[in-house]
């Protein structure tokens, strides 16, 4: 049997929902953070580092690193290891800054 | 091996001053070791933004030894390309009312003589020179020799130049007393790790702690914390092209009793995220947050910037300043205590300073006449009552409508960005 975490504690979560990620559905559980969901659905990475494109997700885990930024529901710069998850939101891959329409 | 490790210098403090006078004195030919209590740029340099101003400065021994350490770092950029960050940006200095853009082209004017180049930028032409500037203001002054450096990297490179010159670096090592030769002269440091280190000379570069490094050798140096808090914000596409601040200084100057003084002072970095700096209190070494200072920058900047109100900021810092009553470094020889020299007191401007104050004392130390007059910056020119020779007061205490800062009045005083 895996080690399911909702299982270790017994958790009783309220019912699944999805949000999309780049326009797919990922599925989340309530309180779930962004990161924590792209994980579950198998993203481990979700963004690439502005000078040498390297890939990036989650490496902290608890929001001091700002490795794991998305663009959620149209903000940039948004920390996925710490914004829940929302029913309907629209996670997208955050490209550079994520300001690219205020460069001049 | 038997006997005591010796070097021609000993330097305490491995923050860009220290770095610079490494990197000075072995290129003037000495054997040089560098002691530092905790790592590299680990204090006031590594809490700062890497200013290297002329904008900011009156006419006077600060500008000079400015004027000299803006073509050295020039040099030093030449010579470490790519590494240090360095852009020569310029500096832009704005006014919100007509009377503090005439005192501003009246600061410039007297700048001039010294050698700080500078033009007016009339209110149309402002937006030229920093598109996302707020509308409504009275006009500013461009310097163009302003620069800007990442100053943890800049101490990084000096003392790697340094330590490919031969230089020894002992980090996490803290210096607990003085050496001293049969005369009662300085003649190197005892440490908490590395034993007795022997020399020929004591450098204190030890910053914001220089007045321990001065006790240890028996001498008084009233070197004093000022804090300063930056926010960082997220990283942004180049919209901050100058080093921006605001000329509207009387009124921070004049409240002499409030503790806090501010003045957005606002710049991008070449990795994107947007500094705002600064404010200064006398706190003593005090680094618990302070979301009050913090939102008064925050919007300080935001009417610099209008649209830095969207912005996310990602994190602040805090240091501490080293500043001395009059508001000049100590750089020189102690005649109080033969064997010690001072490279320490720089205030907000330490980055600034640092070429031309390591330049100085490798001159000093050999025996060479030094580029700019150091009398200014004698270490001894304290006397034991706290009263500087001009009579300023030593604790910024408000005398005779001095402001309480301790600023001298006719210095624009936010004009001064306090963490550079």
């Amino acid at each position: 049997m895996t080690r399911d975490p909702i299982r270790l504690v017994r958790a009783l979560p309220e019912p699944a929902f999805e949000f999309t990620f780049d326009g797919a559905p990922v599925p989340a559980l309530p309180g779930q953070s962004i990161a924590a969901a792209l994980w579950a659905s198998g993203r481990l990475s979700w963004r690439r580092t502005r000078q040498q494109g390297a890939p990036r997700g989650a490496f902290c885990g608890m929001g001091v690193c700002f490795d794991c930024l998305v663009v959620a529901d149209g903000r940039p710069n948004v920390r996925a290891c710490l914004a829940p998850a929302r029913p309907g939101g629209e996670v997208a891959t955050q490209e550079g800054v994520g300001h690219a329409e205020q460069a001049h | 091996m038997t006997g005591k490790r010796t070097w021609d210098v000993l330097i305490v403090g491995a923050g860009a001053v220290g770095a610079a006078c490494a990197y000075y004195a072995t290129a003037a030919g000495l054997t040089v070791a560098v002691v530092e209590r905790g790592h590299v740029a680990g204090g006031t340099t590594g809490a700062g933004e890497g200013n290297l101003l002329v904008s900011d400065k009156r006419p006077g021994p600060e500008l000079d030894l400015a004027l000299l350490s803006l073509r050295l770092w020039q040099d030093l950029a030449a010579e470490l390309p790519d590494v240090l960050e360095y852009e020569p940006k310029g500096g832009l200095v704005v006014a919100p009312t007509p009377d503090g853009l005439r005192d501003l082209h009246r600061f410039a004017e007297g700048q001039q003589a010294c050698g700080v180049q500078w033009e007016p930028v009339p209110p149309e032409r402002l937006r030229e020179a920093e598109p996302h500037l707020a509308e409504g203001l009275a006009g500013g002054v461009l310097y163009p020799q302003d620069a800007q450096v990442q100053p943890a990297l800049a101490a990084a490179w000096l003392l790697r130049c340094a330590r490919r010159s031969g230089a020894d670096l002992f980090l996490g090592t803290e210096v607990t007393g003085m050496l001293r030769g049969p005369d009662g002269s300085v003649r190197g440091v005892r440490t908490d790790r590395e034993g007795d280190l022997a020399a020929g000379a004591v450098v204190n570069a030890a910053g914001t702690w220089g007045g321990r490094i001065a006790e240890l050798a028996g001498v008084a140096l009233p070197v004093l914390p000022r804090r300063g808090f930056v926010l960082v914000t997220e990283p942004l596409p180049p919209l901050v092209r100058h080093k921006v601040y605001a000329a509207d200084y009387v009124a921070d100057v004049s409240s002499g009793a409030a503790d806090l003084q501010s003045s957005a002072v606002v710049e991008s970095t070449a990795a994107g995220p947007v500094l705002v700096g600064a404010s200064r209190e006398r706190v003593g070494f005090d680094r618990s947050p302070a979301p009050a200072v913090l939102r008064r920058l925050a919007a300080q900047a935001i009417a610099l910037f209008p649209m830095l109100a969207g912005v996310q900021v990602i994190r602040s810092y805090r240091g501490f300043r080293p500043y001395l009553p009059d508001h000049l470094p100590a750089i020189g020889p102690d005649p109080r205590a033969p064997g010690l020299y001072h490279a320490c007191g720089h205030e907000g401007a330490g980055i600034g300073l640092a070429p031309a104050t390591g330049l100085t004392l490798a001159r000093l130390l050999t025996g060479r006449p030094t580029e700019v007059d150091a009398s200014a910056f004698r270490p001894e020119r304290f006397p034991a009552d706290g009263l500087p020779a001009d009579g300023l007061p030593i604790d910024g205490a408000p005398a005779d409508g001095l402001p309480a800062d301790g600023s001298t009045p006719d210095r624009p005083t936010s004009l001064a960005p306090e963490v550079r």
